[in-house]
């Protein structure tokens, strides 16, 4: 195909002709395929097809209110498109005759509207106003949930692969510059500055160089990247090729976990539309610039993420890290230069490039600028994807954007940085969210997880999960992280057994320092401060768990104990034969009592009794 | 050639660019324990006992893989360096039976040395203990992966000899254990017996099995030897105890020095006294051979007859 220039006016009317008229898109991210989108998609298509309605019917990937799933939108031509939360295929037909047929909508079931210049319908909140994402920004995540991420004229459309045409007519170290201005930092969790990280590998001297793209996202409960690859797949290659020209590579790698087959899917067919229209490939948009992507299926290690094990992947190697230096900018792939960035560091170029380094730069803080995308997770009401502008304190994502904690529990604690990071008390809601502020906090961005925590959370057991995940990942190869982190976690699980005694609090203290400041990566290096932040901000936690063989939320089973509340108990026996190991005794008709030290603690008879007589405390 | 100074434990030293701090502070006297490290695979950065500290570094530097830079100031042995490696000591024991009574590797044993010298005491930490099964399948080699350090030394040593790469680092995590493929024994892989990974060894997890039992290392006097078989000319030593010769054991692999059994087995004839009985694979399983055919050499002894 010609020269995009050429044709982007008339992608660009078509795209516009289609938005206006009347349209039903469906959500179809994984987490909307996992809520049942695509049986949504059938009975959607089963009606428009039963009224004979002459309507689009498209889909679009996770707009990031995951709470809301499936998430189904409506527009009618000249109106503002509505999206509607909860859509089942029980009540499609109720949303396709009020909204489409007689240009209704269904306010009850609507989450937000998007007005695109059009008069806001009453009674639905404004995307822009909602509480959802009056504090957030969409600027990365600006095509998610917008457009068909399958579609390449939707992409350019929306100045997709601008950023690259601008680019081409650059200098490679004007590119280079920019990057540099705009202050993007890794998104990937370390935050080292793009714009010199490309630099040095601009300055690399090499007959070939590669880009490498780290779509492994390994931490649990974060699903950022496969979001974004899911999303707006062109913009993370366009990122890449704009990285490539910059730095003189033609072969870039997306190394994604092969958990993420949509995205794998997603990737390869951008690939090779990109490729037959002339976007990717040989003599790039007739620039002489050429340009490969080609994906690698990771297994799915977590230590595979970093960096230097994830050359080694690619290369066919087991997934352990190498020394650093020498550092991948200069032997990297191959033992060649190259550029590794994150999915979100990629996809955040053509926007730089495009709008100018500057105005990344005003966006967020004075060292940590433009915006990050989060996983909100844990006992909030609203689950989901958020982009934030950096700076934006800890408290306002918890409170405003994710809805508060859940059920009318209290707060305890948010996590942020996966198994590398650590846990911030309520002390620390006002910190403002960028990379240096929450490592002072003893935490770190990371790949952008957030895991909310309530009353009824123990950091202790908290610590212990991070724990047992870090151990069974880490790659074995340094002693530090093998054996250490093996130590810290039971060290975790005597104290949840009611088994710690006072000294462990030292030595959990010791190991740490020693995994901390001699592990060979930043996996062990990092391993320890989900230990170390729970100990600084809730070590009365551990004093109860280790002292007084009590734990204050109430979830280790090992700790509780069980009674019978004389006053309540009407000796009607059910508990007794309830218990497996014979541990309640009393006379019919007069209060029963457990023996202590028969119980198993299973609780297994707190259920059976009728008069709510036995207490677990 | 240019050269880089830098101060060690206060004195200045200078060493052409490109040292290791390793090499820089051993070359100016300095002690630096080492298990991973091995001269023929350098920067692998495994084991951290060689950590030091290194002014201005965010986190202790493992000697074994960087460079020796201009103006670094470097502590081997301060507090800092000293409590990683007695952590890191007290680790590899709680995960180690500490055997040394009737450990045939004692008294040449890196991590019985180290221990010693930084007054660890075994085992500080409780918890689980790795818990392998001794494969004695092979008949020139014991492997008891419960005392392995897992340095893959043994890894890398067997790698780099071109048709080898019998073994690797298998599980991950705590489970990370050296192993042939599928987890085999050494018998039913691909190993040929030639005991490169047994002569890189720190500590008790390789040994030979025709001296189980029958030196201790301090009993021995060693004799090097060299194998005449083929032009590659890899090194042996000879051990005798009390004037007696016991056994031939292979010294490190070096460049071009694949080391092999044909060559061990040659050497053990030659020189031991009483030669062990020679094994080689048939099919799936060592069987006896004559010194003729365990040597190749059975069709010219034919000839000879
Ligand atoms: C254990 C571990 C896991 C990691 N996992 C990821 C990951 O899943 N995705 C990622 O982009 N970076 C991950 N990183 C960070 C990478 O090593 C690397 O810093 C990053 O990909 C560089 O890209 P950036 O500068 O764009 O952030 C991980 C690091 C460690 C130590
Ligand atoms: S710190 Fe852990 S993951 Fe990293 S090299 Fe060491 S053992 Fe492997
Ligand atoms: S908790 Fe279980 S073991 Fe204890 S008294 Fe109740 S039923 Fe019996
Ligand atoms: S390997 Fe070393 S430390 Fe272990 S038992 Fe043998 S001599 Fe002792
Ligand atoms: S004896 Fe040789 S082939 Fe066998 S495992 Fe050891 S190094 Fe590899
Ligand atoms: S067997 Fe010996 S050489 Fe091999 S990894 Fe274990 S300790 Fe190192
Ligand atoms: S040991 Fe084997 S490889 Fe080495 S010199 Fe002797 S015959 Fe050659
Ligand atoms: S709305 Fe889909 S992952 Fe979120
Ligand atoms: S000897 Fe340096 S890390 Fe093992």
């Amino acid at each position: 195909m010609g020269n995009l220039k050429e044709i982007r006016s008339s992608i660009e009317e078509q795209y516009k002709k289609r938005m206006d008229r009347p349209r039903i898109v469906v959500g179809l991210g994984t987490c909307g395929i996992a809520a049942g989108g695509n049986k949504v998609m059938d009975a959607i298509n089963a009606e428009v097809e039963k009224l004979g309605l002459d309507v689009d019917v498209d889909f679009t990937s996770c707009i990031g209110m995951c709470y809301a799933e499936p998430v189904v939108e409506m527009g009618l031509p000249g109106q503002a498109s509505v999206i509607y939360g909860g859509v089942y295929p029980d009540n499609v037909s109720k949303l396709i005759e009020s909204h489409l047929v007689n240009k209704t909508p269904v306010t009850d079931m609507a989450e937000i509207q998007v007005t695109g210049g059009a008069a806001a319908y009453e009674g639905i909140p404004v995307m822009e106003k909602s509480p959802y994402y009056e504090k957030q920004v969409r600027s990365v995540t600006s095509r998610l949930g917008r457009t068909n991420p399958e579609s390449i004229e939707d992409y350019i459309a929306t100045g997709g692969y601008a950023g690259l045409e601008k680019a081409l007519s650059m200098e490679r170290q004007e590119i280079v510059d920019e990057v540099k201005k705009s202050g993007l930092r890794g998104r990937g969790g370390g935050g080292f500055p793009t714009g010199t990280k490309w630099q040095f590998v601009y300055d690399a001297v090499g007959d070939k160089k590669y880009i490498v793209c780290n779509a492994d996202e390994g931490d649990p409960g974060a699903f950022m990247d496969r979001s974004v690859l899911e999303g707006d797949p062109h913009a993370v290659m366009e990122g890449m090729m704009i990285a490539g020209y910059a730095i003189g590579a033609d072969e870039g790698v997306i190394y994604c976990r092969a958990e993420y087959p949509l995205a794998i899917r997603r990737l390869n067919l951008a690939i090779e539309v990109a490729e037959e229209m002339g976007i990717l490939g040989e003599n790039i948009m007739g620039s002489g610039f050429n340009f490969r992507i080609r994906i690698k299926a990771g297994a799915g290690a977590f230590v595979c993420g970093e960096e230097t094990a994830l050359l080694n992947s690619i290369e066919g190697k087991r997934g352990m890290p190498r020394v650093r230096p020498p550092f991948p900018a200069h032997k990297g792939l191959w033992q060649k230069p190259t550029c590794l960035n994150n999915v979100e560091t990629f996809a955040n170029i053509p926007f730089i490039v495009r709008n100018g380094g500057d105005w990344y730069a005003s966006m967020g803080t004075e060292k940590s600028k433009g915006s990050k995308v989060f996983c909100l997770t844990g006992k909030i009401n609203n689950t989901g994807l958020a982009e934030v502008p950096m700076g934006i304190t800890l408290r306002e994502v918890v409170f405003n954007i994710a809805g508060g904690i859940s059920d009318g529990k209290q707060f305890k604690a948010v996590q942020s940085g996966g198994p590398s990071g650590g846990c911030l008390p309520a002390e620390q809601l006002d910190l403002p969210i960028d990379y240096d502020s929450l490592i002072s906090g003893g935490a770190m961005m990371g790949s952008g997880g957030l895991v909310v925590m309530d009353e009824t959370t123990c950091m202790v057991d908290v610590a212990k999960f991070f724990l047992n995940f870090t151990q069974l990942e880490s790659c074995g190869k340094c002693t530090p992280c093998r054996e250490g982190t093996k130590r810290l976690l039971e060290i975790l699980e005597r104290i949840c057994e009611g088994k710690g005694v006072p000294e462990d609090i030292d030595t959990l203290e010791r190991l740490a320092k020693t995994i901390k400041t001699s592990a060979l990566c930043a996996l062990g290096q990092t391993a320890p401060n989900p230990v170390l932040t729970t100990l600084r901000y809730f070590r009365d936690e551990y004093e109860a768990h280790i002292n007084d063989k009590r734990c204050p939320a109430g979830l280790c089973s090992a700790l509780l104990t069980y009674s019978i509340v004389e006053d309540k108990c009407v000796g009607c026996g059910v508990c007794i034969k309830a218990c497996p190991v014979g541990a309640i005794a009393g006379e019919k008709k007069s209060a029963h009592t457990i023996d202590a030290s028969k119980c198993v603690k299973c609780g297994a008879c707190v259920p059976k009794c009728k008069f709510d007589a036995i207490v677990q405390a | 050639m240019s050269t880089v100074a830098l101060t060690i434990n206060g004195q200045e030293v200078t060493v052409p660019k490109g040292t290791r701090l390793l090499d820089a502070a051993t070359g100016a006297g300095f002690f630096i324990p080492t298990f991973c490290h091995d001269e023929n695979s350098p920067n692998y950065g495994g084991c951290r006992i060689c950590v030091v500290e290194v002014k201005g570094a965010r986190n202790l530097v493992a000697s074994c893989c960087a460079e020796a830079m201009n103006g670094m100031v470097v502590e081997t042995e301060s507090p800092a360096v000293v409590e990683a490696r007695k952590t890191i000591l007290e680790l590899m024991l709680a995960n180690h039976p500490v055997d040394c009574l009737t450990c045939d590797k004692a008294g040449d044993c890196r991590l019985q040395d180290y221990a010693f010298r930084y007054d660890v005491k075994a085992p500080a930490l409780g918890g689980e203990r790795k818990d392998y099964e001794f494969d004695d399948s092979n008949p020139y080699i014991n492997r008891d992966m419960n005392k392995c350090i897992l340095c893959a030394k043994c890894v890398r040593t067997c790698q780099e000899a071109e048709d080898r790469g019998v073994i690797s680092l298998a599980y991950r995590g705590f489970r990370t254990k050296v192993a042939p493929a599928l987890d085999a024994s050494l018998a039913e892989s691909a190993c040929v017996s030639c005991s490169r990974c047994v002569s890189v060894c720190p500590v008790g997890a390789l040994t030979y099995k025709s001296l189980s039992g029958k030196t201790r290392t301090w009993e021995v006097e060693k004799e090097e030897v060299t194998c005449t078989w083929c032009e590659a000319g890899c090194q042996f030593d000879l051990l005798r105890k009390n004037g007696k010769a016991v056994g031939v054991v292979a010294k490190s692999p070096g460049n071009g020095r694949p080391l092999c059994l044909k060559g061990r087995l040659g050497l053990e004839l030659k020189y031991n006294d009483e030669p062990m009985t020679p094994m080689l694979k048939k099919g799936d399983e060592y069987v006896e051979v004559s010194w003729a055919e365990a040597l190749g050499l059975d069709e010219l002894v034919e000839k000879l007859k």
